[in-house]
C-alpha cells in the first residue's frame, strides 16, 4: 500500500489504515504539511461558513470539528468563534443566519454587540449583529506529525523528498511507482497492491502520469501573519464567503486571510502585494487595527478544486472533497482523494481508506473517530511559548538558544535532529522549521540560520558546501513571506538580512 | 521657533546623520577646515562590517563577483551611466579611501588592501568576499588564502553562528591545507552564551591574550597561520595582533562575524572620540527637530533627544540620514514619505 502525499489526508490517510492493520507507504515530494495542509488558516471551522453555500459541507464541519476536538485536544486551542457583521454588509444575510445554523444543526448564540466588543476590544465599533459559535484554531503541523507518528510505530514507513516521477502500468495494473529521492539524486520503484493519490493541489499532476485525467481549478488563498495575537477568539465576517473575513488567534500570533485568486498552476502558489493590500483594506472595517498591526510573514496555499462536468462554469466546481476509484481511467488500484477542507481531513481519510479496505477485501472498521490521537513528543514543538517556557525552567545557561526570537535551544534541535534521523531523514534548516517554531519570528530566520547552520557542522550534519546551500533555500522560503509585508519595521529588517546575507555572505552570488 | 532655552552654534556646515557617509563627511569637511555640526543616531553602526567595499559584485542580475574594481566601475559607467558612481571621479574615490583608511589608521585601527584589485576574504560560512580596504586584523586570512597556506581556523564554544568546521569543510575542497579547532576560553568564565565584544574587551589585557595563545598552542601542528573569529579587541587592534602573532609564532587573522560583532563597534568608538579632536561639534544620539530657512538663507536646526537642547545655524546641510535602519526613511503600506518638502512620497507602492 502506497500513499503519495505528506499533507493531512496523506499522514491521517496513513494512521487510519494502521488502526485497521494495513501497513503503508507514504511517499511526500517535500516536507510534511508542504502544500496547503501547511498554507491554511489553521481554523477547525465551526461550519457556520458555509450554511448557505454548501449546507452538506457545514455538517461535515460540524460533526467532524466536535470529533477533533475530543480526540485530538493537543492540536486545539478551544478558542470559540464569533460571525460579525458591519454597516453595509448584506442585512438578508444577517437576518437569516441563525435560522440557517439551525437548519445545519450549528450552534449559533446571538451576542449583544456591545458585549462582543467588550470580550474582543479589537472589534469595530460599527457592528451591527454578532453570533457567537463553535470555531477553534488547529495547529496543522501537530496534527499532520502526530498522525503520522502514530501511524509509524504501526508499521508505516515514510519517504519524504521522494517525488513521484512516473507508473509502470501492465492491463489495467499500476505495477509501480517511480520515485525520484531528491536529496540522493537516486530513483526508487515502489510496488504496491493499491495506490492512494492524496497530493492535494498536485492530485491532477500525479493522476496525468498514471493516464488518468482529473479536471482541477486551482484557487490561491493568501494569509498574513500578525506580530502579536489579535483577540481571543477567530473572529470570522457575517456575510457570503468572501475575500478577507477570518481572523484567526493561534498561539502568540494571529492569522488573517484569505484570498481567492486562480491561478494556472499549483507550483505558481505565492502570496502577492495586491492580494494583502486588497485583504487588508477590506479587512479594517471588521477589525480597524488589522490596519497598523506588524505582519511578520505571509504565505498562501492552493484550494484543489475539482470540477464534476467538462462545462467551464465554476459553480459545477465541487468545495466539498472528491474520491476517486479511477475505474473509468481503466485503473483498479489507483485511487484520488483531493479537495476538502483541513476541518474535514479525518472524513476524507476515512472514506478513502474505506475504499482501499474493499478493494484489498479487509473488514476491520475504523477507528479514527472513536480512538483518541495520541500525542506524539516528535510534534510538540510546533506550539508557540512552549520551548521558551521548557528552557527558563530547565535554568541551563549552557543550553544555547539557536534562535533567539521564539526561544528555541539547542537541545530541542538535537532532539527534533535525532526524531529526523530515526525516521531515514536527514535534518535541515527547513525541516526545523516545519517541527519547531524556528524562524517564525520578527527576524524569520536572519539570524537563527546562521546560528543553526553553524551548530550542525559542529554535529556533523552538514558537511562541505551543503551549508551554503542549505541557507540559500531557507532565506529564499523566508524571503518569500517577507518580500510583499515590506514596509513598517519589515523594511529595516530586511535591510539588515540584506547587509548580512548578501553584502558580507554574498549568498546572492555564485561561488 | 523657541530658541530661548537652547544654546547656539554656528557653524559653515551641518551634517544630519552618524553613519558611515555622516562620519566620513564630517572627517573630511573637518580636515578641510570646515566648521562643522554633526548630529544624528549611531545604532545603525554597530551592524558595519568594518569592511571597505568599492564593487565588487557586478551591478545588474548577474551577480559576478570582480576582482578589478576599477575596470569593473569603467564598465559600470559605460552601462549604466545614471548610477551614483558616474557623478565621482576615479581619482575622488581613490583619495577620498585613502584620507579615511588613514584616519582610521592613525587611530590604531589599520587598514590594507590592494592598490588596484579586490581583496578575498573568508566569510564564516565559508564563502569568499571581494573587498577593497580590510581591516589588518583580517589581512593575513587574504595571504594565507592567497598562497593556500596550511592554516588553523580555530572557534571559540559558546560565541554561535561561528563555527570552524564550517569554515573548514566548505572551503576544504579547494583549500587542502585548512584545519579546524574548538576552543572552550576558561578566562571568560560567564555562563551561557558568548559575546564578541566582551571577549575583544577582555583581549585588552595582556593576561587574557596569553590564555589565548596557551589554549591555542596544542592544535597548531603544521599550520603557518592561524584564524580567529573577529576578537582582536575594539581599541588597540594592532598591538592585540602582533603581540598574539609573537605569542604563536604565527600570523593571526580575523574572520567577521555575524552580528552582534565588534567590528562596527570599533568604528563607532573611532568616531566618537576622533571626531570632537578634529573640531566637529557632535551630537551623537541626538536627532534634528526642526529646521528653518532663515531670511539670510542660513538653515536654523533644533537638535535635541526628545526636546529641543541646542540650535544650530548654518550655512549648509548635508542629509546623511541612512535609509530604513538608519532610520532615515520610514516606509508606510502605501509608500515611502519623501523627506525633502518638495515631493509627497519618494516612491510608489511598489514593494
Amino acid at each position: 500500500m502506497l500513499i503519495i502525499g505528506g499533507g493531512a489526508t496523506g499522514t491521517g490517510l496513513a494512521r487510519d489504515l494502521a488502526l485497521r492493520g494495513v501497513g503503508c507507504i507514504l511517499a511526500e515530494k517535500q516536507d510534511i504539511n508542504a502544500g496547503a495542509s501547511g498554507g491554511n488558516h489553521g481554523l477547525l471551522h465551526s461550519g457556520a461558513r458555509y450554511i448557505a453555500s454548501d449546507p452538506a459541507s457545514a455538517r461535515e464541519c460540524r460533526d467532524e470539528g466536535a470529533i477533533i476536538k475530543r480526540l485530538a485536544p493537543q492540536c486545539v486551542e478551544e478558542t470559540g468563534g464569533l460571525f460579525v457583521a458591519v454597516k453595509g454588509d448584506e442585512e438578508g444575510y444577517i437576518a437569516d443566519f441563525a435560522d440557517r445554523c439551525a437548519q445545519c444543526g450549528i450552534t449559533a448564540a446571538a451576542v449583544d454587540p456591545k458585549d462582543a466588543l467588550e470580550v474582543e476590544p479589537s472589534l469595530s465599533p460599527d457592528i451591527i449583529a454578532a453570533f457567537a459559535v463553535e470555531d477553534a484554531s488547529i495547529d496543522p503541523f501537530k496534527l499532520s506529525l502526530d498522525n503520522l507518528v502514530q501511524a509509524g510505530t504501526l508499521g508505516t514507513s515514510q519517504l519524504l523528498h521522494h517525488k513521484v516521477v512516473g507508473f509502470d502500468k501492465r492491463a489495467g495494473r499500476i505495477e509501480a511507482v517511480r520515485l525520484m529521492d531528491f536529496r540522493h539524486g537516486t530513483d526508487v520503484r515502489v510496488h504496491a497492491d493499491q495506490i492512494v493519490n492524496a497530493t492535494g493541489a498536485w492530485a491532477g499532476e500525479v493522476a496525468a502520469m498514471a493516464g488518468a485525467h482529473i479536471n482541477m481549478v486551482y484557487s490561491q488563498g493568501c494569509l498574513i501573519v500578525s506580530q502579536m495575537r489579535i483577540g481571543e477568539r477567530v473572529i470570522n465576517r457575517l456575510r457570503k464567503a468572501a475575500d478577507a473575513d477570518i481572523l484567526v488567534p493561534a498561539g502568540t500570533v494571529s492569522i488573517f486571510g484569505t484570498t481567492s485568486k486562480r491561478i494556472d498552476a499549483p507550483d505558481r502558489c505565492r502570496p502577492t502585494t495586491a492580494e494583502i493590500d486588497a485583504m487588508i483594506d477590506d479587512g479594517m472595517a471588521m477589525v480597524p487595527k488589522l490596519v497598523d498591526t506588524r505582519y511578520i510573514r505571509a504565505y498562501a496555499g492552493v484550494r484543489p478544486l475539482v470540477r464534476s462536468g467538462n462545462g467551464s462554469d465554476d459553480r459545477a466546481v465541487s468545495r466539498g472533497y472528491s474520491l476517486l476509484g479511477h475505474e473509468a481511467d481503466g485503473l483498479d488500484n489507483f485511487i484520488t482523494i483531493t479537495g476538502g477542507k483541513l476541518t474535514t481531513y479525518r472524513l476524507m481519510a476515512e472514506k478513502t481508506a474505506d475504499l482501499v479496505c474493499r478493494r484489498l477485501g479487509n473488514s476491520t472498521p475504523c477507528r479514527t473517530a472513536k480512538d483518541p490521537l495520541p500525542a506524539s513528543s516528535e510534534a510538540r514543538y510546533t506550539e508557540p511559548g512552549l520551548t521558551p517556557k521548557m528552557w527558563f525552567k530547565k535554568n541551563d545557561p549552557s543550553d544555547l538558544l539557536l534562535c533567539e526570537c521564539e526561544m528555541v535551544p539547542t537541545s530541542v534541535f538535537n532532539e527534533i535532529a535525532a526524531f529526523l534521523t530515526q525516521n531515514g531523514h536527514r535534518p535541515g534548516l527547513r525541516e526545523m522549521g516545519q517541527r519547531s517554531r524556528v524562524g517564525k519570528g520578527p527576524c524569520q530566520g536572519s539570524f537563527c540560520s546562521l546560528r543553526m547552520a553553524a551548530h550542525m557542522y559542529n554535529e556533523g550534519m552538514l558537511k562541505d558546501g551543503e551549508g551554503i546551500d542549505e541557507l540559500k533555500d531557507f532565506l529564499n522560503e523566508r524571503w518569500r513571506g517577507m518580500q510583499p509585508l515590506l514596509w513598517g519595521p519589515a523594511v529595516s529588517q530586511a535591510e539588515l538580512q540584506e547587509a548580512l546575507h548578501c553584502g558580507l555572505l554574498g549568498l546572492d552570488v555564485s561561488h | 521657533m523657541k530658541t530661548a532655552k537652547t544654546d547656539v552654534l554656528s557653524c559653515r556646515l551641518m551634517v544630519i546623520g552618524a553613519g558611515m557617509a555622516g562620519m566620513a563627511a564630517a572627517l573630511f569637511a573637518a580636515r578641510h577646515g570646515v566648521s562643522t555640526v554633526q548630529a544624528g543616531l549611531t545604532g545603525e553602526t554597530q551592524y558595519a562590517s568594518g569592511l571597505f567595499d568599492l564593487y565588487g559584485v557586478k551591478h545588474g542580475s548577474t551577480r559576478a563577483l570582480i576582482d578589478d574594481p576599477w575596470q569593473g566601475l569603467k564598465q559600470l559607467k559605460q552601462d549604466h551611466p545614471k548610477h551614483p558612481f558616474c557623478r565621482v571621479s576615479t581619482r575622488q574615490i581613490r583619495s577620498a579611501m585613502d584620507r579615511l583608511t588613514d584616519f582610521l589608521g592613525d587611530a590604531g585601527h589599520p587598514y590594507m588592501g590592494y592598490p588596484n584589485k579586490n581583496a578575498r576574504l573568508i566569510t564564516p560560512v565559508g564563502t569568499l568576499k571581494r573587498t577593497f580596504r580590510v581591516p589588518k586584523t583580517m589581512w593575513a586570512g587574504v595571504q594565507a588564502l592567497e598562497e593556500k597556506a596550511p592554516c588553523l581556523i580555530v572557534d571559540i564554544q559558546g560565541l554561535r553562528g561561528f563555527s570552524a568546521s564550517q569554515i573548514v569543510s566548505t572551503l576544504k575542497p579547494s583549500w587542502p591545507g585548512l584545519t579546524a579547532a574548538s576552543i572552550d576560553i576558561s578566562w571568560e568564565s560567564r555562563l551561557g552564551p558568548k559575546y564578541a565584544e566582551h571577549i575583544a574587551r577582555s583581549l585588552e589585557v595582556e593576561a587574557a591574550r596569553r590564555d589565548l595563545a596557551d589554549t591555542i598552542r596544542p592544535h597548531l601542528g603544521h599550520a603557518e597561520y592561524v584564524g580567529l573569529p573577529a576578537i582582536l579587541g575594539i581599541h588597540d587592534t594592532d598591538t592585540i595582533r602582533r603581540d598574539l602573532k609573537q605569542m604563536l609564532g604565527r600570523p593571526i587573522f580575523e574572520i567577521p562575524t555575524m552580528p552582534p560583532a565588534i567590528s562596527g563597534v570599533r568604528l563607532k568608538e573611532i568616531f566618537d572620540i576622533h571626531l570632537p579632536r578634529l573640531g566637529v561639534s557632535t551630537f551623537f544620539h541626538h536627532t534634528v527637530l526642526s529646521v528653518q530657512r532663515q531670511a539670510d538663507g542660513r538653515f536654523a536646526l533644533e537638535v535635541g533627544r526628545t526636546e529641543p537642547e541646542t540650535t544650530v545655524v548654518a550655512d549648509n546641510v548635508l542629509l546623511a540620514t541612512g535609509r530604513f535602519l538608519g532610520k532615515g526613511l520610514v516606509a508606510e503600506r502605501k509608500g515611502i514619505p519623501s523627506i525633502l518638502p518638495e515631493s509627497r512620497w519618494t516612491t510608489g507602492s511598489g514593494r
